[in-house]
């Protein structure tokens, strides 16, 4: 499986979504993609993991990279859907505390 | 007999070739018993060893990653391996890996140099050799409830 990105506009929000694996492979894919967006403050980006099957510290570093670039213009970038294995991944690298990652949503 | 098998990989230092390697490194896992996460860390702890070959290694020459696996009744070593010229000096190294910590900035947040790290705290054991090549040598242990489990099924 490779990597896909689509990009969902909803009035001032751009959904990312991205599916299939985030390695050294694909990563320069994602880079490129993650580069087209416009960014300005009052832009606010969502970027959708939960059909991220696999990612490694090169993903995590397109990700760093583009969070750096939408805070540095004063835009909001969020991540939402992350599976227990990204969220962990988050964790042990310590982004979850510099990033806003969207928090469990608790089933009833 | 020997008291583990041995399977060994060589594949061109290239990207596309990355994931083919995790999909082998998988298949092996699982056969020593391990579960659904620890395949999941085995898999990024090799990816990581293997994109910083393809990265670093030739230098833009054609190689080879040799990739040696010794499966145990209750642990897996592999090594990760290139016969490049690439001299990695792991004291240098291991000033700029590591975790983010709370009070880095993010607009100052380095992009890379989380490899070393990663292979560190997903596996048990990781030993990096650079005399000639690069070789990491990593081990993880399958826990004992598992192994047991594993050992009556092949029993029966």
């Amino acid at each position: 499986m490779e990597l896909n990105v689509l990009f969902h506009k909803e009035k001032n929000k751009l959904k990312v979504i991205i599916e299939g694996e985030v390695d050294t492979f694909t990563a320069p894919k994602l880079r490129d993609q993650l580069d087209t967006i416009e960014i300005n403050p009052h832009v606010f980006i969502e970027l959708e993991l939960s059909q991220v099957v696999y990612m490694d510290s090169t993903g995590l570093g397109v990700i760093v990279a583009i969070y750096k670039k939408v805070t540095r213009q004063n835009g909001n970038l969020k991540l939402v859907g992350l599976s227990n294995r990204l969220k962990r991944l988050f964790a042990i690298t310590g982004l979850s505390e510099l990033m806003n990652i969207e928090a469990d949503v608790k089933v009833v | 007999m020997k008291a583990f098998d041995y399977v060994e990989l060589r594949v061109p230092a290239k990207p596309q070739y990355v994931s083919v390697i995790r999909l082998a490194i998988s298949g092996l896992a699982t056969r020593v018993g391990f579960l659904y996460d620890e395949i999941e860390d085995i898999k990024i702890a090799v990816s990581e060893s293997v994109t910083n070959i393809v990265h670093h290694a030739y230098e833009g020459d054609d190689g080879d990653i040799v990739i040696g696996c010794a499966l145990y009744i209750d642990k897996i070593e592999i090594m990760v391996s290139d016969y490049g010229n690439s001299s990695f000096n792991i004291e240098e190294t291991k000033m700029n890996i590591g975790p983010y910590k709370q009070s880095d900035s993010i607009t100052q947040l380095r992009e890379g140099g989380l490899g070393l790290f990663l292979m560190e705290t997903l596996m048990d054991e990781v030993k990096v050799n650079n005399e000639g090549g690069v070789t990491v040598f990593m081990t993880k242990f399958v826990k004992r409830e598992q192994v047991k489990d594993h050992v009556q099924t092949f029993s029966t």
